[in-house]
């Protein structure tokens, strides 16, 4: 596809580069021609004019070395562009491009190293689990594309998962943890500030604290029974731990992905939550998407214990 | 026409006096924004954020201290080599209120969140039309002022200033078009890739004429005068300026390397950028050459030691720049710390160095002083910036390098070897080395204000007469 709308963009373009370089050569070529007197000592050479009292000027020649290298870098110009794209449409003798190269050096790396990944393919996930071999590269995997998330030591952060404490939202079998990373998830709780009003959002929020068994105000939560069986059940069931099915958390387990403080629980309640793991199949391949899935299985089943 | 009889050197007293007043706080910000890429608790509340303060410090640096440290010196140089008085005190000391209020803006409205998000050009539109208008204010009293001089020939240091008052005008103009959405909110014209190239256009050639082509004007006129030696070249000066400012122009493209500028106008952009080489390296050679057979005034000189070193790093950092246009070594070198590295060798060492030696020159002489109150402050002040400039250059090559390696270290598996936080960690001590750097050069211009002040305490304004015009000058 051409970068140009018409072909006098281009055409444009290379006179004014053309001309340009010769330009600068000819300035360079009819000023260069005055050499040095033969004799050295005091420069004769003075151009006459004076400013601000005793401002004056030698009318040297240029030097040599720098009148050279000028030139070689006048030829290096013009032989690039002879070699590579830049006068417009024109894309040079090597027909080279960024996306060419790009797709070449890609090509090559996937034909080096998707081997090393896809070897592990045959086995299943717990086996890979248990190569050390694997789980090296496999951390490298996750060092290079999940630690922005989920922390270099796989603990997660304020709305990112620990992936090391065999607490799942999706669940945490191996099937399960591949489907996470091949078409990621998009866990949503609806807000219900509007719904419930502040009052009872607070009642609910002191529910949800008292599964937990954190301190709580035992009326408050009372109250909130109710509220919480009628809706939030529908998605974290009835005894309120949750439903892997939906990517509804256990509340009952003092694991938080936001906090669980009162303010934190309140604010979950009231605005909901949204939350976005990307899918990764399509950019990783299956071999690195196997080996992550052994690496993040492996991080919360130690398969030497087994 | 009793004003006719001297020159103007009330508006050049406001503008020095400012530059070194600017120079301490932009420096200042500099390291304070040094110390928060170290320690990060400095980074307090939203309005003293590194993201906020960066663009205060580079602001202040560039066109604070280096501005009004251009407007003192060319308003000195145009009166003085053309034997007149500025065509109208009235517009130049516009320009200087007017310049001032452009600063206080942007310290006011940075900190507080107003940007157009392009690098040195973040103010927003309101601030953006005062810089047009002083900037038009400046042209007339610049190019009216030569055109009524008595002298004949154009000295080649206005050559400088006016290619950079009229490029800076383009500049500013075209890259600040913009649909205002609001009082500090607004629009830019261009999208995408057309956005970005424009704006790198502009940003180049902000260096390229801003940092360059002005600071070349300034050392043509205090280099031979505080060495007392002839302009080396004269033939060599005109080659060098009308290669210079056209090749500076195709420049800016090499900021976009491997992104999605077209592929035409990065090769464009990198080549130009190498034939930059020996355009930019032609001042360098009139300056040292003209210092030639002055070398002896260097041991007791230390103005001359600020001129002498601040065309070494200019002629270092332009050396530099060509080679990390080349698309292969910008594959290393760019996103690294060694890009700022570089902008630091060209603004520590050349555009303050080039600054505070005409500014040592200059000060006494409006002032009515044969020199500054002391002359070893001003040696104390050249070494303390020296060792502050290698410190801090030093620094930031080796992380910078190292930086481009460790991000681009493979496993024989394909992954990278380092995590993106390792490599944070790794530049650590070359961050806290480089605030040290900071420091030094600072502490440097604090000397430069303390020398100032006592001097202008002293001294007592006083504006030259014009002489007559002398018999050779036809």
């Amino acid at each position: 596809m051409s970068d140009f709308v018409s072909d006098f963009w281009s055409v444009y373009i290379s006179v004014i580069v053309i001309a340009g370089v010769v330009g600068l050569g000819y300035l360079l070529f009819s000023q260069g021609k005055a050499v040095a007197p033969k004799q050295g000592g005091e420069k004769v050479d003075i151009t006459g004019h004076v400013w601000d009292g005793d401002l004056v000027e030698y009318n040297n020649p240029l030097p040599r070395w720098w009148m050279w290298m000028f030139y070689i870098t006048l030829a290096f110009g013009a032989g690039y562009l002879a070699l590579y794209p830049g006068l417009g449409k024109f894309q040079g003798l090597f027909g080279w491009s960024s996306v060419g190269q790009y797709t070449k050096e890609r090509n090559d790396a996937e034909a080096k190293f998707q081997p090393l990944y896809d070897q592990f393919l045959k086995q299943d996930v717990k086996a890979v689990a248990a190569d050390p071999k694997a789980q090296e590269m496999g951390k490298r995997l996750f060092q290079t594309y999940c630690v922005q998330c989920h922390g270099a030591d796989a603990r997660g952060a304020k709305g990112f998962p620990n992936l090391t404490d065999n607490d799942w939202l999706y669940g945490g079998d191996p099937a399960t943890i591949k489907t996470t990373i091949e078409a990621g998830r998009h866990g949503q709780m609806p807000p219900f500030g509007a719904a419930f009003g502040e009052e009872k959002v607070k009642d609910v929020a002191h529910y949800v604290m008292s599964l937990s068994g954190k301190k709580h105000d035992a009326d408050r939560a009372q109250r909130g029974t109710e509220t919480f069986k009628a809706v939030c059940a529908a998605c974290h069931g009835p005894d309120g731990k949750g439903n892997q099915g939906v990517g509804a958390p256990n509340l009952t387990d003092n694991v938080w992905l936001y906090g669980g403080t009162e303010k934190t629980i309140i604010e979950t309640v009231t605005n909901g939550r949204n939350n976005q793991m990307p899918a990764w199949k399509d950019f990783l391949g299956d071999g690195k998407v196997h080996l992550l899935t052994a690496y993040v299985w492996g991080l919360s089943n130690n398969p030497k214990a087994q | 026409m009793e004003t006719q009889s001297t020159y103007n050197y009330k508006v050049v007293r406001q503008f020095a006096v400012m530059t070194v007043v600017w120079g301490i706080v932009g420096m200042l910000m500099g390291v304070v924004i040094a110390a928060q890429l170290v320690w990060p608790d400095l980074n307090l509340g939203p309005w003293f954020h590194f993201g906020r303060l960066r663009p205060l410090h580079t602001n202040a640096v560039i066109f604070a201290f280096g501005g009004c440290g251009l407007f003192a010196t060319s308003y000195y140089v145009v009166q003085r080599t053309c034997n007149v008085r500025l065509i109208s005190d009235k517009l130049a000391a516009f320009t200087f209120w007017g310049w001032q209020a452009v600063i206080v803006a942007a310290a006011i409205t940075l900190p507080l969140g107003y940007t157009q998000s392009k690098e040195y050009a973040e103010l927003e539109w309101p601030i953006d039309i005062l810089i047009a208008l002083v900037w038009v204010a400046y042209a007339y009293v610049f190019f009216g002022t030569i055109a009524k001089r008595k002298i004949k020939h154009i000295y080649v240091a206005n050559w400088f200033y006016g290619a950079f008052i009229l490029t800076v005008a383009l500049l500013h103009i075209v890259n600040n078009l913009a649909v205002p959405a609001g009082f500090m909110k607004s629009y830019s014209i261009y999208a995408g890739a057309v956005d970005a190239m424009v704006q790198w256009w502009y940003g180049h050639n902000a260096v390229g004429f801003f940092l360059t082509a002005a600071f070349l004007g300034m050392m043509y006129y205090f280099v031979p005068k505080q060495a007392g030696r002839p302009v080396y070249s004269y033939r060599l000066s005109v080659v060098h300026f009308w290669a210079l400012i056209f090749t500076y122009m195709w420049a800016g493209p090499h900021h976009l390397h491997y992104t999605a500028l077209p592929d035409w106008t990065q090769s464009l952009g990198m080549v130009f950028s190498l034939i930059l080489l020996a355009p930019s390296w032609g001042g360098m050679i009139n300056g040292i050459m003209t210092l030639s057979g002055a070398w002896h005034k260097l041991r007791t000189d230390p103005i001359l030691k600020f001129l002498v070193v601040s065309l070494s790093f200019y002629g270092m950092s332009t050396f530099e720049g060509p080679m990390m246009a080349i698309k292969t070594v910008n594959a290393l070198s760019h996103y690294t710390d060694w890009t700022i590295g570089h902008v630091h060798s060209g603004a520590l060492g050349w555009v303050g160095f080039i600054t505070m030696g005409s500014l040592y020159y200059l000060i006494p002489r409006l002032w009515g002083r044969e020199e500054m109150y002391s002359v070893k402050l001003i040696e104390a002040h050249f070494w303390l910036a020296t060792i502050g400039v290698v410190l801090y250059i030093a620094a930031l090559w080796i992380s910078g390098v190292m930086q481009g390696l460790m991000w681009r270290a493979l496993n024989p598996d394909g992954t990278l070897t380092y995590a993106f936080a390792e490599v944070v960690k790794a530049t650590y001590p070359y961050h806290f080395v480089r605030f040290l750097g900071g420091a030094f050069y600072l502490t440097g211009m604090f000397l430069m204000a303390y020398n100032t002040y006592r001097t202008v305490f002293v001294g007592r304004a006083v504006d030259a007469k014009i002489p007559a015009v002398s018999a050779h000058a036809h």
